[in-house]
């Protein structure tokens, strides 16, 4: 991916930190599952990326830059802080590649248990 | 349920037969027959007071046996406790034998005939928590029979959340075991008495009675709470006094209200407010449920449950945080299941009023009660007990302009809250085909399976996203019975099965949906479960990991800036994987899993609940997300 990357921008003559920033925006999924995982993210957002006390992450609505900077500074007593030293940009694009691989969820009118349920509970 | 034998030969006539000639009185101790050898061991070895005798060493490595019985006592004194027992209505007895109080145990399976009927458990702690289960379930407690100093240490834990939960236990723990110093105590109940509302070592037959009746009636009387008594092995074997004890008068007190100036200022009150509410925080009774409802028909104001147990239907057009904003009354009702703590406070500002049991009933040392509640009107009082009158004070005050309003404020608070539960509920959406598998999905699955049922859901919501509660149409006491009381794992499997216990008589079906952690305390209840054939579905939460701790962990890390890739160390129940349907077929239960595609839970589920329909329990083990 980073090689096919590299050849797409050499003909427009991009700048090294161009070339960064996007190896860092595709990231590699693989590696991003383990480190879903290592890393804890798993604890509050679940392993499919929406389920638990934590913010749904599925679908990934994020760019890579606006996802780096939330997880540096998430802004909330409830998700910890990842800093630089713990996760470098590179690897946090790789966690964000491997949650844009994660199933988005099929909407509750979709599910026709979903609809039987609530349409009990507002009885 | 396990019935005794009968034989041919009744066990008196074989007693008398086998005892002809015997001297009767003779106070001959029980000493274990040891061998040669350890007799030697007794009296040699390093010299000095302190050495073990043999006859303790046998007992501690397991070797005693009985001594030969050198007397016959056809009339033993722990009869008579069996006697009071059965006065008092309990129906089951939950311990893990002990020496201790193998006299109680003797009358119980021979002269009693196993009535009440004798629950086997691996461990002290599930046996406290069985009857602190069985207590929620049923309203009334159950016996548990605790081992000299070690099976009270057991127990501990369990006897702790009971009284977190303000459950009534009886327990009666056996001294006199003199056999084992270890397992004896000066003063037996000193380790627990923190956490239990009374203690007491009678000296006679005849006190063992009378505390047996006084443990029940405070046990029962708000704030309910666990009771110890403790009993000495001399008096469980010795022979019954010639005059023998009477069974003392058993008669329950009436329930603490509130005076009736009191009582009709509430209601004034709560009549001429704006936006009362109301905090239920616990009923002890499906009558109390039936009047806290009238009293909210008659007010047309929210009711909020409090997270603890079931109070209030959760599916009733006042149930809920309605509208309105802010409080100008709130009535608090046993808020906090009566014991404080900070669980389910009034959340609304204005004039508080609270009607509790919780300042009738200090705690020393331990910080289980917190601060307890405050209000602007505080009554010490049941709220059970008071709200017969204050339905009655508050019908006088409603005019026709009144009910108009009412209604008029009802409708709103209706539709507000109407609209929150399907909210609520469309929630279930989010990971709904994820693997492994949501908790909205289990709870999902399970409702149209027994909905038609008379069902219980015996297990805490705190580990499941409070899926059942969201989903399920829960309108009975039975229908949700709560947490821990104080937070202590190793209680989630055991109350359950205590409660499918008691459910079992009603012909509930009971429902736990059961986190794994909590499972591997003490698994032996599934045994337990199996054996007495005690109908309950287990489903497992498996997430494969002490949850909560792997997100304090991480923060921790985070907080130092260290990294959270080490956060499973210590916290996560993996490397290998435990097999639940194993561990379930491993002590006679039908198990199916693990499961992790959704796909195969509704199937499984199904095959579960006709099985426990049958008089059986059953696992189905699921690897979950980790939290709903």
């Amino acid at each position: 991916m980073k090689k096919l990357i590299f050849g797409f921008l050499a003909p427009v003559a991009a700048t090294s930190l161009l070339v960064v920033s996007a190896v860092a925006q595709q990231g590699d999924a693989t590696r991003g599952k383990k480190m879903f995982v290592d890393y804890s993210c798993y604890a509050c957002h679940g392993f499919s990326g929406q389920n638990g006390p934590g913010k749904r992450l599925v679908p990934m609505k994020m760019a890579t830059v606006v996802f780096t900077a939330y997880v540096r500074s998430p802004g909330t007593n409830q998700m910890p802080s990842y800093s630089a030293k713990v996760l470098s940009d590179a690897q946090l694009a790789d966690i964000w590649a491997y949650i844009k691989t994660l199933p988005d969820s099929p909407e509750a009118k979709d599910i026709p248990l979903v609809q039987q349920l609530k349409a009990e509970a507002g009885k | 349920m396990s019935k005794p034998k009968h034989t041919s030969v009744g066990r008196r006539g074989f007693l008398k037969g086998a005892a002809a000639g015997a001297a009767v009185s003779a106070a001959t101790l029980v000493t274990p027959q040891l061998t040669e050898a350890q007799q030697g061991g007794g009296r040699g070895g390093r010299g000095g007071a302190a050495q073990p005798e043999g006859a303790v060493i046998a007992r501690e490595d397991g070797t005693a046996r009985p001594a030969p019985v050198s007397r016959i006592v056809e009339n033993p004194g722990s009869d008579y406790m069996c006697d009071v027992i059965k006065a008092l209505g309990i129906e089951y007895v939950s311990f893990n034998p002990g020496s201790s109080f193998e006299g109680l145990h003797e009358s119980l399976i021979n002269y009693t005939r196993n009535n009440p009927e004798i629950v086997t458990c691996t461990h002290e702690e599930n046996a406290v928590a069985m009857a602190h289960g069985y207590a929620k379930a049923d309203g009334k407690p159950m016996l548990a029979l605790l081992h000299g100093t070690i099976g009270v240490q057991h127990a501990a834990m369990a006897i702790y959340n009971a009284y977190g939960d303000r459950v009534p236990i009886i327990m009666i723990a056996g001294t006199g075991d003199t056999a084992v110093p270890a397992h004896t105590a000066v003063d037996l109940g000193a380790m627990v008495r923190d956490f239990v509302k009374w203690d007491h070592q009678p000296d006679t037959l005849a006190g063992v009675g009378q505390a047996l009746i006084r443990a029940y009636k405070l046990a029962m009387t708000p704030p309910m709470a666990p009771v110890l008594i403790t009993v000495q092995a001399e008096l469980q074997m010795g022979a019954m006094p010639a005059n023998r004890p009477q069974v003392p008068k058993f008669t329950m007190p009436s329930m603490p209200s509130a005076d009736l100036a009191s009582v009709r200022q509430i209601a004034k009150d709560m009549v001429n407010a704006n936006n009362p509410r109301i905090a239920a925080g616990r009923v002890r009774t499906q009558e109390g449920m039936d009047l806290l409802v009238r009293l909210a028909d008659l007010l047309q104001c929210p009711v909020g449950g409090g997270g603890d147990r079931m109070t209030f239907p959760n599916r009733h057009p006042m149930a809920g945080n309605g509208v309105g904003g802010a409080a100008d009354v709130t009535l608090s009702l046993e808020a906090g299941g009566g014991g404080g703590g900070g669980r389910g406070g009034p959340g609304g500002g204005g004039k508080t009023i609270v009607i509790s049991t919780a300042e009738l009933l200090a705690t020393s040392n331990f910080n289980i009660n917190g601060n307890g509640m405050n209000g602007d009107v505080y009554i010490a009082a049941d709220p059970e007990a008071t709200l017969p009158a204050l339905i009655e004070e508050v019908q006088k005050l409603l005019t026709p302009d009144k009910k108009r309003l009412f209604e008029d404020r009802g409708k709103k608070h209706a539709e507000a809250n109407h609209a929150a539960r399907a909210a609520a509920v469309e929630a279930a959406s989010v990971g709904w085909n994820a693997s492994p598998v949501s908790l909205a999905r289990i709870a999902g699955e399970l409702w149209p399976l027994i909905k038609n049922e008379d069902w219980s859901y015996v297990s805490p919501q705190g580990f499941v996203g409070g899926w059942p509660s969201r989903m399920w149409d829960m309108k009975k006491t039975y229908h949700y019975l709560g947490g821990q009381g104080a937070g202590g794992m190793g209680y989630g499997a055991p109350a359950s099965v205590g409660a499918a216990l008691a459910n079992k008589k009603h012909g509930r079906l009971s429902v736990n949906i059961q986190t794994d952690g909590d499972m591997n305390y003490s698994p032996g209840i599934l045994w337990t479960a199996a054996h007495h054939r005690i109908p309950l579905l287990s489903i497992m939460h498996n997430n494969r990991g002490y949850h909560q701790e792997v997100m304090f962990i991480a923060r921790a890390a985070s907080i130092r800036n260290r990294g959270q890739e080490n956060s499973h160390i210590g916290t996560r129940l993996i490397d290998p994987n435990i097999d639940y349907a194993m561990m379930a077929k491993a002590y006679g239960m039908y198990s199916e899993g693990p499961i992790t595609d959704p796909k195969d839970l509704a199937p499984a589920l199904k095959r579960g609940v006709e099985r426990v329909k049958k008089g059986e329990p059953v696992m189905i083990d699921v690897v979950t997300q980790p939290r709903g």
